[in-house]
């Protein structure tokens, strides 16, 4: 196995609306240049690009072809596409980079979830004969996902309103968060619900932005940066798309990825949860000690950037690295209904 | 450059999904069309329902399908308060993973109560099958308590097998277009056409693209091209379609504007097909100045000029 590391990270303020397309050139361009300028390096520098995001969301068929405009393609460059987010399309570069075909890639994400209904757009994620032609939304999912934690004493609307609290508490320190500042637990258990048994704040804003991350191997890694984030380990797995044959209290998906990314001594999880008790059952999958700091980004509930968020999990991880801040961080990425599909990255700096 | 807002306007994708099913959906929805929910018995003896394709533990093809009863117990509820396009009902209801007698996984459906206060873990409810059932999920249409009296249906006779699902689908999305195709959009509105310029390579696009394809950069210095250049290349349509707008044949061409470097697609008109060449002169056709609006159709065609033709060293990289 190569030796291989995030060494740069870049995102978009995450916004409920943008003005620009859904091909996400707009987003992508300023981040691009974020990013390699913080590296001193040009697009030449790169041997390997690779994006996630949904045609679905952008209502438009190759809005990722329109994406790579973003680039400069020209001459043509070796390049690559993942219909989900792009902490996928990350694992797909870091694949490419195990070949030793390449020692570089980017890896971007992006989607501009305000153009359309973002509930209904991710029903047809769903199994396309027995529930997507009943267009179940994804909040209505996630209700009947919370609803089992709640009546079988897994967590609480209570707990589920701490999560609510500390994220957007943490979103405070985050620049580019979306949501930041909170009404206190009681204040928010006052609200209505959106979707009994969830509240507004149970649920991921809907956002539109953007993300991208560098990865190098081995010594181009070290000409980089200082504290390369090395990813000791990276996997993803799936769930059943049988929705009701799973069990929805645990993630049997998440705690494979787990197991075989080894996460043993991470200081720091940013955990892609778009719904509170979703964050309440990948703690109690994963088992951290209370000494694990969980997703001090905030994390999708302070901003939910689809097809990008996932990605962004892996950037706040690594940034803990690169500024040598922490030792070992771990990031999770979801995708598909009730945390059906999920994928674990563990990082950890050797220089300091 | 003064400053504009984005051009926007709604679409709606649709389209009508079919798919065939194979023995497994298919015996799932021949029984619908009947009045009957059917699953399949796995390695691990549960009966996941609907069927499971394939044996989740061995992965081997379901061999053993059971019917299961149309009534059962609600796992979980949320409530839909606001219910969408598409959705089973269209008053408020509640979404319900219901494991039906007989099964051992849940199946998702909508349930028919007034209020969330009538709908509890447990309860017991009953499929409400539409009229004429046809071998659809839809053919249940909701699911409702058991305390409300049971539909009588006829019974029902044999029922051809069902091989083929058809589920329309619509989205609705709000397009923008991008501050460069917006100024571009606008120009057209005025009888001009309005290209951009990378500020690195310094060639000169139109449509503008937001982006230089070679250098990635915002494209932001403005050039009024003249409705004149030339035919790169070209194809005669001979084919008719449906929709078509022209009587075949005819020509479609690229046509590079003079001081442009990409070139863009429209018709050549108001001469024969076979007159057409590489490096031919063209000037645009505007349709009456009442009727421009924000768009390339205010050129209906190029016709061609008298002037000589372009050298091919002129335009051959633009091929």
């Amino acid at each position: 196995m190569r030796d291989v590391a995030v060494v740069g990270f870049a995102q978009s303020r995450q916004r409920r609306r943008t003005d620009g397309t859904t091909n996400g050139v707009e987003m992508l361009v300023p981040i691009f240049a974020d990013v390699m300028a913080g590296l001193g390096i040009d697009k030449g520098d790169i041997g390997f690009w690779c994006s996630g995001s949904s045609d679905y969301l952008a209502g438009r068929a190759f809005s990722f072809i329109s994406a790579i405009d973003a680039i400069g393609p020209v001459p043509p460059i070796n390049e690559s596409h993942v219909e989900a987010d792009a902490a996928w399309a990350l694992y797909e570069a870091w694949i490419k980079l195990q070949t030793g075909e390449v020692d570089t890639a980017l890896v971007y994400g992006f989607g501009k979830s305000s153009a359309g209904d973002l509930r209904r757009a991710l029903a047809l994620q769903l199994d396309p004969y027995t529930l997507a032609p009943l267009w179940p939304d994804s909040v209505a999912i996630a209700g009947l996902q919370a609803r089992l934690g709640i009546d079988s004493g897994a967590w609480s609307e209570r707990a589920m309103a701490e999560v609510a609290v500390r994220s957007r508490r943490d979103a405070e320190t985050n620049p580019y968060a979306q949501l930041t500042g909170s009404k206190d637990v009681d204040e928010l258990l006052a609200e209505p619900y959106l979707a009994d048994p969830l509240r507004k704040h149970d649920c991921a804003p809907i956002t539109d932005g953007a993300a991208v991350i560098v990865l190098a191997a081995e010594d181009r890694a070290r000409d980089f940066v200082e504290h390369p984030a090395w990813i000791t380990g990276i996997a993803h797995a799936v769930d059943s798309a049988h929705l009701g044959a799973r069990d929805l209290q645990a993630s049997a998906s998440t705690v494979a990825a787990a197991r075989a990314a080894g996460i043993d001594g991470v200081e720091v999880a940013e955990l892609h949860t778009p719904f509170t008790h979703q964050e309440l059952l990948l703690r109690s999958e994963l088992g951290f000690s209370d000494a694990v700091r969980i997703t001090p980004s905030g994390g999708a509930l302070a901003g939910n950037p689809m097809f990008a968020a996932g990605l962004v999990r892996i950037g706040e991880a690594a940034a803990h690295i690169l500024s040598g801040s922490a030792g070992r961080t771990l990031a999770h990425a979801t995708s598909g209904p009730a945390l059906q599909q999920n994928l674990v990255c563990v990082m950890e700096g050797r220089d300091r | 450059m003064t400053v504009v807002e984005p051009l926007t306007a709604p679409i709606e994708l649709s389209f009508d999904y079919t798919r065939s099913l194979g023995s497994t959906l298919g015996r799932f929805m021949t029984g619908l069309a009947g009045r009957t929910i059917t699953g399949a018995r796995c390695s691990d003896g549960r009966v996941y329902v609907p069927p499971v394709e394939y044996d989740p533990q061995t992965g081997a093809a379901v061999a053993e399908f059971v019917a299961v009863a149309d009534v059962g117990s609600v796992l979980s509820w949320t409530w839909a308060g606001q219910p969408m396009p598409g959705q089973p009902l269209d008053h408020p209801f509640a979404w319900a993973l219901i494991k039906l007698d007989g099964a051992d996984t849940a199946m998702l459906h909508a349930l028919d109560v007034d209020s969330p206060d009538a709908v509890t873990t447990g309860m017991r409810v009953r499929a409400r099958w539409v009229t004429e059932p046809v071998g659809h999920i839809r053919d249940i249409a909701c699911f409702e308590p058991d305390s409300v009296p049971a539909a009588e249906w006829p019974p029902g006779g044999d029922v051809e097998p069902v091989t083929m699902v058809t589920t329309p689908v619509a989205l609705q999305v709000q397009h923008s277009a991008s501050i460069q195709e917006t100024r571009y959009l606008i120009g057209l509105e005025q009888g001009k056409l309005i290209g951009q310029r990378c500020p690195v390579c310094r060639k000169v696009y139109i449509p503008p693209r937001g982006a230089c394809p070679v250098d990635g950069v915002p494209t932001e210095e403005e050039v009024e091209l003249p409705d004149r250049g030339i035919v790169t290349t070209f194809c005669i349509v001979n084919v008719p379609f449906y929709g078509q707008k022209i009587k075949p044949p005819y020509v479609c061409a690229y046509i590079l504007l003079d001081g442009a470097d990409i070139a863009f697609l429209h018709l050549i008109l108001d001469c024969p097909a076979e007159d057409v060449r590489m490096g031919m002169r063209v000037q645009a056709v505007w349709r009456p100045r009442e009727e421009w609006e924000p768009a390339l159709q205010n050129i209906t065609h190029f016709r061609p000029t008298d002037e000589a033709d372009a050298d091919y060293d002129s335009f051959k990289e633009h091929l």
